[in-house]
């Protein structure tokens, strides 16, 4: 598919980030301050892959993770349309973002990091039972996810510390798409996968978008970057702009 | 682990300081817990922990400011303008303490059963059948082989005794836990189950809990918020995984950057 630029219009934006600053300051190192986002503007609709770009160290990273809180934004606003009504997360009292965590932004982070000792069917089973859902059914919608995923049958009732990479970052992406998110963050989720298990990760991006949920990521692979992404959205062009 | 935020707090404390003598304890300590939340307080040895968990677990008068409890029937109420009496029954029920060593939490000379049914004889369970079965029912929660019901707590393990300690305090379903150190020490294998088992009775149960540790793979594991202390005072708070990534207080930076990588 073929990036187009276009501005989603702002009925179906699900994400607002404007004027967004970020730096980093290393008291233990002298109090060196590491400028990484300056007036940084965003935002990301219904329906839309917004693939990051920019050479690394440009802030991808920074930026996805200021989107998911997990970042202290420094000046600006991070819009998120949660419940129908736009939450600011910057300045967000933490109940409000924990909220917003839970029912409207998923994340995929770029390691699994999980409670040691559960099985990973428990694992991916965990945010549907935190949602009410029986444990019979959310065990089901567990499984389903996880043979989507090709892990095996086997690897179900075992934690996931001594699964190889690959499918340690498949547990964490099951873990995020057995939920129905509105928004989705995705931090190179396709890293350490080979081209099978890249296509089926490739196929939940593709269906959820179709859904209309709204996606930001980080894709380093150009084949996924063609396949999900519907925008290319620039750091390096973001900071010069300032 | 859900948090309603649309509830009241649950316990509000302001400006809390306590002095020993000319020395603090722990110095204008303020915040709010809400129902269902899990807090951690981290810091090094002699930072105020666990003066400020004495303070707000009833257990050490402050030299000033408030702890504010929503009690069942009155709502918001000062623990300290309470008689004693009153603060003592709160302790029994709506409230739980979960200390470092078992031994200040249990009664060592009693049965492991009796361990938990005392608590819920003391809100006026009388009924021998009803306590029996509950505490089988609370050791089996906290997954303790029932063959040892009726032993005393000296002949278990330390992890045990943690797990009896425990089911003791969740008996009587108390709103609020306080936690010293739960799991610091016992054998690291112990302390994961152990920490499993504390993190699903807690989100299951929807018990607000106060934790206090030195181990920052505790607090992210079971904490929503975090308040990092110093010399007393609080330096840096905010939500465990933001304030752990993104640390912005030197002291923070510190200690996120010497935890030694497994």
């Amino acid at each position: 598919m073929a990036l187009q630029t276009s501005k989603p219009d702002d009925e179906r934006d699900m994400i607002r980030v404007a004027g967004l600053h970020k730096s980093f300051t290393l008291h233990n190192q002298g109090g060196v301050r590491i400028r990484v986002l300056e007036d940084v503007s965003l935002s990301v609709g219904r329906g839309e892959c917004v693939v990051l770009a920019g050479a690394s160290g440009a802030g991808k990273s920074t930026l996805l993770r200021s989107i998911y809180a997990n970042y202290l934004a420094e000046a600006g606003s991070i819009l998120v349309r949660h419940d129908g009504t736009w939450v600011d997360l910057v300045g967000a009292p933490p109940h409000l973002v924990l909220d917003v965590r839970e029912r409207t932004l998923g994340h995929v982070s770029q390691f699994l990091r999980v409670i040691p000792r559960i099985s990973a069917l428990d694992l991916v089973a965990q945010p549907l039972f935190a949602q009410g859902i029986d444990e019979a059914s959310a065990r089901d919608r567990a499984a389903a996810m996880l043979d989507r995923l090709a892990i095996p049958k086997a690897l179900w009732p075992l934690p996931p510390a001594t699964f190889s990479g690959g499918e340690q970052q498949r547990v964490n992406i099951a873990m995020t798409f057995v939920r129905d998110y509105p928004i989705l963050l995705l931090d190179e989720p396709t890293a350490s996968l080979d081209a099978g298990n890249r296509q089926a990760v490739i196929d939940l991006i593709v269906e959820a978008r179709a859904r209309g949920v709204a996606i930001a990521g980080i894709f380093h692979d150009a084949f996924v970057r063609e396949a999900v992404g519907t925008r290319t959205f620039t750091l390096d062009s973001a900071r010069r702009a300032a | 682990m859900s948090v309603r935020a649309d509830a009241n707090p649950l316990l509000d404390v302001k400006g809390l300081t306590h002095r020993y003598g000319g020395q603090i304890g722990c110095e204008d300590v303020s915040f709010t817990l809400f129902p269902g939340e899990v807090l951690g307080v981290v810091g090094e040895s002699g930072s105020g922990k666990t003066t400020l968990l004495k303070c707000i677990s009833g257990l050490l008068p402050p030299s000033s400011g408030s702890v504010r409890f929503d009690t069942r029937v009155d709502g918001l109420r000062d623990i300290y303008a309470m008689s004693e009496p009153e603060r003592r029954m709160l302790m029994r029920t709506d409230w739980g303490i979960v200390f470092q060593n078992p031994r200040d939490g249990l009664r060592m000379n009693v049965s492991a059963g009796a361990n938990v049914g005392e608590r819920l004889m003391a809100v006026g369970a009388r009924h021998y059948g009803e306590i029996r079965g509950a505490a089988v029912d609370w050791l089996e929660k906290v997954e303790m082989d029932l063959a040892r019901i009726d032993h005393l707590p000296a002949t278990f393990s330390g992890g045990m005794q943690q797990r009896l300690q425990i089911a003791r305090n969740l008996v009587t379903q108390p709103r609020l836990v306080f936690m010293d150190e739960p799991t610091s020490s016992l054998d690291v294998s112990v302390q994961a189950r152990l920490l499993d088992l504390i993190r699903g009775l807690v989100s299951q149960l929807g018990i607000a809990c106060v934790v206090v540790t030195h181990d920052l793979g505790v607090v992210r594991l079971l904490s929503h918020r975090l308040m990092v202390m110093r010399g007393g005072r609080v330096v840096e708070h905010g939500l465990t995984d933001q304030v752990l990534d993104d640390p912005q207080h030197p002291y923070t930076q510190l200690l996120v950057s010497s935890i030694l990588p497994v």
